[in-house]
């Protein structure tokens, strides 16, 4: 079954179309990653598919079922979204972040349960933030920070995680430590995870399913090694490249022509 | 700061006392001098001398009006901060004290009224009137009503009132010198009565921010965030909106515009217990009411026998702090 799937789907910000009647089914249990160029709409139909943008047509559905239609705490429970570059308030510690995460399980009458403690520990313990618990977050660097947010989703215990570019702003050490522990979240939990990603080549070693996205529409979709080629990175970035693989994990690399320093003799590098 | 839930409690107990201290010297001191004995005896024994009536008709009501008119302040104020996520914001910015201004003078001029009785009413309709025209503006749109919006949309509408209140003002000074004491701000010479008129609005109001404060907790994260743990961020909003109305609307309809209470105590409250709203509020609620009975304390000997409108010194400790704020916040960019 799917996890989640995408039927017709139109969204707009006004009058502007952003995606057109798109069909999409994101496979359960696996690392969907969204790729395309800036300003394509894979961040909005991100946002469409956790039922934070309203679709202008066509629907969306969670294990089935109309997401529009769901109570939006029982979503909650099921799918989790991270924002683009989210803000916590002045002095909220990575504790309280993380706290919040339960939020979907509270009611006016249970407040806090030995569940919701147990969650929160987890979910510190799988991001490593266990010691850093009561710093706030805004005393935290890029990379902790990012890592605080992800607890907090974590906390939800959601079979679904969507994360709308997760590794912006982090420099090269950062990205791998937060994609390692996303897919370590996928190996070991079987979490279904979604997200969007600028770095095409991080894209094609860590995703199972890749969806690239052009002129409102999905262009390609499938496994990194299938899919991703000269014809599609032209396409989709409008970018020349070459695409060889990645010499330790065998998944596809794009090399980007363009100018720069060559102090390789062989002849046809410079195009 | 008080990082732990005990200190916290404690902090709260000692707000308590503070609290009673306060309206018990708000009590005694003052032009006819009195003393505790005399002031127990005001409740259990009154013999109808001078200093008892004073203190059952006078002193009792101002102190429970500075209480409630400060903590509603600045549990609105606090409520306020976080919806347009501005630490500068007040009830102010919602047009508040700017629509109740409006609706006096509109109706001192035009339709004669007089009695500070009606001017609750009237003060209390032109606060909601304002707000719910402020609300409306911002929440036209598709992104709803963001900080930004509100913001903006509220600056504009108190603008608008408080050219018009001036410009009837400029023409009428006979209503002038009606409504220049209101337009100040005092809590001398309210009767008992208007503040039971509007009590039922603060206590739904009270209750209400403490039922909603979680929720704000939520809604500080950012809407995206909020909507992704499944709140109805819309629905919050209006809620947290109609609890300022009740709370500023009341306090502006008893003791007409107070200000800086609503922006400088929630500040005091968040560098005391942090950013959880569950705390935040009650803190707010005790300081504000605290440091409202204090000023009009004061209000009584700065310039004895006569008296000053509190608004006046809570203004004096207000724009120091208020600069402090701008300042700090100017800096940590």
């Amino acid at each position: 079954m799917n996890a989640l799937q995408a039927k017709e789907l139109t969204l707009s910000y006004g009058n502007t179309i952003i995606i057109d009647e798109l069909d999409l089914m994101i496979p359960k249990g696996e690392i969907t990653v969204f790729i395309g160029g800036n300003g394509c709409g894979k961040s909005t139909l991100l946002r469409a598919l956790a039922r934070l943008l309203k679709p202008k047509g066509g629907l969306v559905l969670l294990e089935g079922k109309e997401i529009a239609k769901l109570p939006t705490k029982e979503v909650a429970k099921k799918l989790a979204i991270l924002p683009q570059s989210p803000t916590a308030p002045e002095g909220l510690t990575v504790l309280q972040l993380v706290k919040q995460g339960r939020y979907p399980y509270q009611t006016w009458l249970k407040q806090w349960s030995d569940e919701d403690e147990q969650a929160v520990r987890r979910a510190l313990e799988a991001t490593r933030m266990t010691e850093l618990a009561e710093r706030p977050v805004d005393s935290l660097s890029g990379g902790q920070r990012q890592r605080a947010w992800i607890a907090m989703t974590l906390a939800q215990d959601t079979d679904i995680i969507l994360l709308d570019e997760p590794t912006t702003y982090l420099d090269m050490t950062h990205q791998i430590e937060i994609l390692d522990l996303l897919f370590e979240l996928n190996e070991k939990e079987k979490r279904t995870i979604v997200m969007v990603l600028h770095d095409l080549n991080l894209a094609c070693r860590y995703a199972h399913h890749i969806v690239a996205i052009r002129d409102k529409k999905i262009y390609a979709q499938g496994k990194p090694e299938e899919i991703i080629s000269c014809q599609l990175v032209k396409d989709v970035f409008q970018m020349d490249c070459q695409v060889t693989y990645d010499p330790l994990f065998g998944t596809p690399l794009c090399i980007p022509y363009g100018k720069g320093r060559c102090i390789l003799q062989k002849e046809g590098v410079s195009s | 700061m008080l990082a732990t839930n005990r200190k916290r409690s404690i902090g709260l107990f000692i707000l308590c006392l503070l609290f009673m201290t306060t309206i018990w010297m708000s009590i005694i001191y003052g032009y006819t001098d009195t003393n505790w004995k005399n002031a127990i005896e005001a409740f259990t024994n009154n013999n109808g001398s001078n200093a008892h009536i004073i203190i059952e008709t006078v002193r009792l009501p101002r102190a429970l009006i500075a209480a409630a008119v400060g903590a509603s302040l600045a549990m609105a104020g606090a409520l306020m901060q976080a919806l347009t996520k501005n630490p500068l914001a007040s009830p102010g910015i919602f047009g508040i004290n700017a629509g109740a201004g409006f609706f006096i003078v509109l109706f001192v001029t035009f339709f004669q009224v007089h009695s500070l009785q009606i001017f609750t009413w009237l003060a209390f309709s032109g606060a909601a009137l304002a707000a719910a025209i402020v609300f409306i503006i911002s929440a036209v749109g598709k992104d709803g009503a963001t900080p930004l919006k509100l913001t903006l949309a509220g600056t504009a509408v108190a603008a608008l009132f408080a050219s018009l209140t001036q410009g009837m003002l400029a023409a009428n000074e006979k209503a002038l010198e009606e409504v220049l004491f209101w337009l100040a701000g005092s809590i001398a010479g309210r009767k008992l009565e208007m503040l039971i008129a509007v009590l039922p609005y603060f206590i739904v109001g009270w209750i209400g921010s403490l039922l909603l404060a979680q929720k704000v907790n939520i809604l500080m994260m950012g809407d995206d965030v909020a909507k992704g743990l499944g709140q109805r961020t819309n629905a919050v909003k209006v809620g947290v909106a109609l609890l300022v109305v009740l709370l500023a609307g009341s306090s502006v309809a008893v003791a007409g515009p107070i200000g800086f209470i609503g922006i400088i105590v929630p500040h005091i409250a968040r560098a005391l217990v942090g950013v959880d709203h569950r705390w935040v509020l009650p803190y707010c609620a005790l300081i504000g009411a605290i440091l409202l009975i204090a000023a009009d304390i004061g209000a009584r000997y700065i310039l004895m026998p006569r008296e000053v409108p509190v608004g006046i010194v809570t203004a004096f400790l207000g724009v120091p702090f208020f600069i402090y704020i701008a300042r700090r916040g100017i800096l940590a960019k």
